[in-house]
């Protein structure tokens, strides 16, 4: 048997997530010395780039720069984009299986974590996530709708999503209106009413996950103050501790950055943010129609793990913080795809480097493989996925060279696209999406904004005349 | 960055073996599965040790008998042991001051990992790689 990877047998990868991680990965393959792949890539949704487009804050265009690189590796003539095709709804493993040597799997992770309290799922308690997913235009979320008429917000948690969600919560209409924020969002927005915003942090300041410019743009809003209590951020003895033990120059930085804060006097800006450390919700309070009204805290003080992690440890000092809308931010988690082995214990796919493996035999199960957020958990930025889609990459490479690789019946990018063609035949190709990325960028420089996203798809298929 | 994310990639899970074992099953398992130490557990899973080569072989260059004696004579008792919510840059401090190359990771009471200093190490060089190429990213989009 021939062994893939030449011009005349090239190596076939399906590569299913159209997020940062697929991307790097792709790269690497096309790029891949002594070898020719052909990659094609699928998403469950029409447009690619994942959480470049679905998570990353509007007001954070930069960071989504990278969606150029991205481009360029779409360019590549061995690759190809299937939008719109999900894996257990459009084809299966065992399809993938038919027209791929090799299956890369890098679907992230794609719902949050609980809190575990009572009364979490009561009116206005929401996932940070499905908000986040919301103001970004993401087609299976652009119809919830938010209670923007509550005058005091919490969001649980002090990671990067979280203080988006703050920051997105405090913004003015001129703000957010500079941004490619969906339209339903942005009309929704203009009409809140909220007032006072509360980022909740239940360790201290030095163990707060955001950075040090996230902190300090938290402080350069038009329209709201920001207010931290002096003995928050006072360093317990602890922190301190391990702080001398162990110096690091941006945890002191951010430190003093939250300590400046708790000087600060409000300047009279119509909103205020909040941010508070030490404190845990221990139960969300409704009123008799279901709608969350209050929270329950309880303060924390810092205790020492063995190895001197600072974790939080509840004190017996409760407090109650009145408000009519909460986001729990304390972590994504990823979901099961059909057909391929999880590890519950840590919500991704059971693997091992990348190789995903058998869940009896804990071998390496041939040909299939992962990356990203289903790999190793939700954590890291998008340049982290670059590292991470290399390792698994090295796998491929050195499987293949031993023949470990899949035997597909039918390896031919022209078979693989004809069963795409009859099981999804409204499938967008790349080709498909940059017409849609030049619509939107036109829509948004009529009105100037970066760009004005299509958030349903019937739209996307009008919008290509479909 | 918590150590949980370490082990997300370790699937196949940790490798244990037992006080009363010989040194020569220590061995094997240690080849088998081409790793560094085992955990050493009691009847009910609990850790009582780590068994790492460095303890076989500081024994074999003085005792042609090694292979014969019980895991529970050479392990180490001492074992200083993780929970998967550590920090990272907390366990790496602590792994590289106290000398451990092997921290046994338990939730809750049940063992559910082993992190090695090398995973550690690749952890936190993998995390300073993606900052690198993700601020190298948006410095090159401001240029433009």
């Amino acid at each position: 048997m021939t062994q893939p990877g030449t011009e005349a047998h090239p190596l076939r990868v399906a590569i299913v997530g159209a997020g940062p991680t697929g991307f790097y990965a792709a790269d690497q393959l096309l790029k891949q010395g002594g070898l020719v792949a052909e990659v094609d890539m699928f998403d469950r949704l029409p447009t690619p780039y994942g959480l470049v487009r679905a998570g990353v804050a509007p007001d954070h265009q930069k960071i989504k720069a990278v969606t150029a690189a991205f481009e360029k590796v779409a360019a590549h003539p061995r690759f190809r984009f299937f939008g719109g095709v999900e894996l257990g709804t459009h084809v299966t493993v065992a399809d993938l299986r038919r027209h791929y040597h090799q299956l890369f799997y890098c679907t992230g992770a794609q719902t949050d974590r609980r809190m575990g309290i009572p009364g979490e799922d009561l009116a206005g308690s929401h996932p940070a996530t499905e908000f986040v997913a919301w103001y970004n235009g993401h087609p299976d979320y652009r119809d919830l709708s938010f209670d923007l008429s509550q005058e005091r917000a919490a969001v649980v948690g002090v990671g990067n999503v979280a203080v988006d969600v703050a920051r997105i919560l405090c913004r003015t209409h001129d703000e957010l209106a500079a941004t490619d924020i969906a339209d339903h969002a942005l009309e929704a927005l203009r009409k809140s009413r909220i007032r006072e915003v509360y980022l909740l942090g239940r360790r201290g300041p030095a163990q707060a996950a955001f950075t040090n410019p996230e902190i300090k743009e938290l402080g350069e809003m038009a329209g709201a103050d920001i207010a931290v209590r002096p003995e928050e951020v006072a360093l317990d003895d602890l922190s301190r501790a391990a702080l001398e033990r162990d110096p690091d120059r941006a945890t002191t930085k951010k430190v003093e950055i939250l300590q400046a804060y708790a000087l600060r006097r409000p300047s009279g800006k119509t909103r205020m943010l909040t941010v508070r450390f030490l404190v845990s919700p221990v139960e969300l309070i409704g009123n008799n129609a279901g709608e969350v009204v209050s929270m329950r805290l309880v303060r924390n003080t810092l205790q020492a793990t063995a190895t001197g992690t600072l974790q939080p440890k509840p004190t017996d000092q409760f407090e109650e913080l009145p408000v009519g809308l909460v986001f729990r931010s304390v972590g994504y988690r990823g979901v099961p795809l059909p057909g391929v082995p999880f590890n519950e214990s840590w919500a991704v796919i059971l693997n091992e480097k990348g190789r995903v493996l058998d869940p009896g035999t804990k071998q390496p199960l041939v040909g299939e493989y992962t990356g990203g957020w289903i790999k190793r958990g939700p954590t890291g930025v998008i340049g982290t996925n670059k590292p991470d889609a290399a390792e698994t990459v090295a796998c491929m490479v050195e499987d293949l060279a031993q023949g470990l690789t899949l035997h597909p019946a039918a390896p031919s990018a022209e078979a693989a696209e004809r069963l795409i063609r009859e099981r999804q035949p409204r499938f967008f190709s790349f080709q498909g999406w940059l017409r849609l990325n030049e619509l939107e960028v036109g829509r948004g420089r009529a009105v100037g904004r970066p760009r004005v996203k299509f958030t349903r798809v019937e739209e996307m298929l009008q919008a290509l005349g479909r | 960055m918590s150590i949980a994310h370490l082990l997300a990639g370790k699937g196949r899970g940790v490798i244990t073996i037992q006080p009363e074992d010989s040194i020569r099953q220590a061995l094997g398992l240690l080849a088998q599965h081409n790793i560094g130490a085992l955990i050493v557990v009691d009847s009910r899973q609990q850790p009582v040790g780590i068994l790492s080569e460095r303890d076989i072989v500081r024994e074999a260059a003085r005792n042609e008998g090694v292979f014969t004696q019980p895991v529970s004579a050479l392990m180490t008792r001492d074992v200083v042991i993780g929970g998967p919510q550590d920090d990272l840059h907390s366990v790496a401090h602590t792994m590289i001051e106290r000398r451990i190359r092997h921290l046994p990771v338990m939730d809750r009471g049940t063992l559910v990992g082993i992190v090695s200093i090398g995973d550690v190490v690749k952890a936190q060089r993998d995390q300073y790689h993606g900052e690198v190429e993700t601020m190298q990213t948006q410095l090159l989009a401001n240029k433009t």
